[in-house]
């Protein structure tokens, strides 16, 4: 369910950047898009009741040195973590620039609206 | 093995940084030092042909950590980006002269450079996904660099599909690290393999990444923001987008996906022929039609690639059929025809790079891009004419040039695997990028010489030395073919994609 929730969220992203006329929007859309995928990420590494993957040393004291299967089966995946923390940035880091392109584009044109921004075709 | 690799990285991306700090007083100095990064790795890329390593980067093993690798297909591509590279960067130090913030633009430059090389070497799958992003970024920068109208409607077009290219990638990449529990291009493979295909969720990020890839390499109906954005750009970045940067991010991304992580099939081969025909014929007869100079270079791109795309795609087709009891006669053709599509790869880098050069020459010298404004250039502009000349007779196919050679094998291939039709279509396709060639020719240098370009003057110094370098690549390449240079620059990449997912096994075990 919280698969399909998250889908729906990407399509709604993907309508937004495909059917609207105003540039901001797009934006939007595109930025709704990606956090539809990080929340994915987050997801895929989820387990409800699962504990912090940080090992201490009490938790090696007791079998020699070894994980418990306990440990490895509860804890949760911090690997997609960390490539949704890369991800933000990168995202961040398009989010500004679009939004630059954006001003810039409204500078010279004196609309956010894509059906009056028209110059090039072919 | 101890080769060197994480330098094609820190190369680019520190003189990246170094640059911005010159300002405007030290702008010389600046562009030397930006020639100075571009050559030395082409240096470092021309060393490194015919050897193959793995790098751990902070010593971490391999599943844990990331890692770098170099083979036959990435020290293959990594090679037509450092020769497109070196010229554009060549071309750059008179062209971009009249733009502002000169160090800017080689900074980003550089950042496109890093991003592109760290692509080709990347050896785990989210770590192409983030160079893939710190090229594009960098692009997206680039073509709307002069900042004008057209620039940012470009620019914006282009950052809009680029993006969406993106986040599916980033779904895929999502989906296979929820199947396969590895980022590992190796694990992932190893994976794949041992279960024998694919399941519901790795089919569904296949199609993501055909999406994301097929963007970026602008595929046929993905092409849409091409056009706008090659034809915009600055011509060095034109010659960059156009000669590595689709190819890098899409064909290369593209078949190393398909072809080593989650393995071809007999429906995967079909696509790619499909999308390659698509693109070879949209490709043309759009370009046919265009008056502006550099759109009609930018659409010819999109007809080029599709050669590559469907010389790869035919050797994935016969593999796939074949399965594993593969015998040595279609284990030959499939060869011939990813060779073929890797051949005009490199090909299409150098003369199509040396096109949107010249494109940039005729456009600094006379101020305009359009074709009905111009002619009679060749009086004027003799030595950008022949090198105009040399770059229409590679990519029509005239014999002794390079891209006669590689076309030759593709037919050659598509005859012998039995795909009449194919080779009827290729032939076709070369015959309407003649025409589009010889109208080219006939608009822009040979006719009558408008009255307002009678003063225009030949270009001079950085930017003749980068075509030239290109021109005389444009005529030897054919040489490529002789089969000691065949079994060190082309044979290994051949041997890449027709391992498959062995190359797995190849990597785990260096």
């Amino acid at each position: 369910m919280p698969y399909a929730m998250c889908f729906l969220l990407f399509t709604i992203g993907l309508y937004c950047a495909a059917v609207k006329k105003n540039m901001v929007k797009i934006v939007i859309g595109i930025m709704v898009m990606e956090y539809a995928v990080n929340l994915f990420l987050i997801m895929l590494g989820f387990r409800s009741g699962g504990q912090v993957p940080i090992v201490s040393k009490e938790d090696l004291a007791g079998a020699g040195g070894q994980l418990s299967s306990l440990f490895v089966n509860s804890s949760v995946d911090p690997l997609p973590q960390a490539l949704v923390l890369t991800a933000i940035v990168i995202s961040l880091g398009s989010l500004a620039l679009m939004i630059s392109i954006c001003i810039r584009t409204y500078e010279k044109y004196g609309t956010f609206d894509i059906t009056e921004i028209r110059r090039l075709k072919g | 093995m101890s080769y060197p690799l994480p330098v094609f990285v820190i190369i680019p991306l520190v003189t990246a940084f170094l640059l911005p700090v010159f300002g405007k007083r030290g702008k010389s100095a600046a562009t030397v030092l930006a020639n100075l990064a571009t050559i030395s790795l082409l240096v470092l890329a021309l060393s490194s042909i015919g050897s193959s390593a793995v790098y751990q980067v902070g010593k971490w093993p391999i599943p844990l950590g990331i890692n770098l690798v170099l083979d036959g297909l990435s020290s293959l591509v990594l090679l037509a980006i450092s020769v497109v590279s070196a010229a554009a960067m060549l071309f750059s130090t008179r062209y971009m002269e009249q733009y502002t913030a000169k160090s800017k633009y080689l900074s980003l430059f550089m950042l496109m450079v890093t991003g592109m090389n760290g692509l080709v070497l990347s050896g785990d799958i989210f770590n192409l996904f983030v160079f893939l992003e710190i090229a594009s970024l960098a692009s997206y920068a680039l073509v709307g660099f002069g900042c004008g109208h057209e620039e940012l409607e470009a620019s914006f077009k282009y950052m809009v599909l680029g993006s969406i290219a993106s986040i599916c990638i980033l779904f895929g990449i999502a989906l296979v690290y929820g199947n396969t529990g590895s980022l590992n291009m190796a694990y992932i493979s190893a994976a794949v393999r041992s279960r024998g295909g694919l399941n519901t969720g790795l089919s569904f990020a296949l199609a993501l990444f055909v999406t994301g890839f097929g963007l970026k390499a602008a595929l046929v109906p993905f092409h849409a923001w091409l056009p706008d954005a090659h034809s915009s750009a600055p011509a060095p970045i034109s010659a960059m987008l156009s000669g590595v940067l689709i190819k890098t991010l899409g064909v290369y991304a593209l078949s190393r996906v398909l072809f080593n992580i989650l393995g071809i099939t007999i429906p995967m081969g079909w696509i790619l022929i499909a999308l390659g025909l698509l693109s070879m014929v949209a490709g043309a007869f759009l370009a046919l039609g265009q008056w502006d100079l550099k759109r009609l270079l930018a659409y010819s791109s999109i007809s080029q690639v599709g050669y590559v795309i469907l010389g790869i795609g035919m050797g994935g087709l016969i593999i796939a059929r074949a399965g594993s009891d593969i015998n040595t006669q279609q284990l030959a053709w499939a060869s011939l025809a990813i060779l073929g599509g890797l051949f005009h790869l490199l090909n299409h880098a150098v003369y199509k790079s040396l096109l949107f050069l010249t494109s940039g020459s005729v456009e600094m010298s006379t101020g305009t891009r359009q074709m009905k404004l111009m002619g009679g250039l060749a009086g004027r502009m003799p030595l950008t004419r022949s090198a105009a000349t040399i770059a229409s007779a590679s990519i029509a196919g005239i014999p002794p040039f390079s891209g006669f050679w590689s076309k030759l094998i593709l037919v050659i291939a598509a005859v012998q695997a039995h795909f009449y039709w194919v080779a009827a279509v290729i032939v076709l396709v070369s015959l309407c990028t003649l025409i589009m060639y010889l109208k080219v020719q006939r608009y822009v240098f040979l006719g009558e010489l408008p009255e307002n370009l009678k003063s225009v003057k030949e270009t001079k110094g950085s930017m003749l030395v980068a075509m030239a370098a290109l021109a005389c690549l444009c005529m030897l390449m054919g040489l490529l073919l002789i089969p000691s240079l065949r079994a060190n620059i082309l044979d290994p990449a051949v041997k890449v994609l027709i391992d498959g997912l062995d190359y797995s096994a190849k990597i785990i075990n260096m």
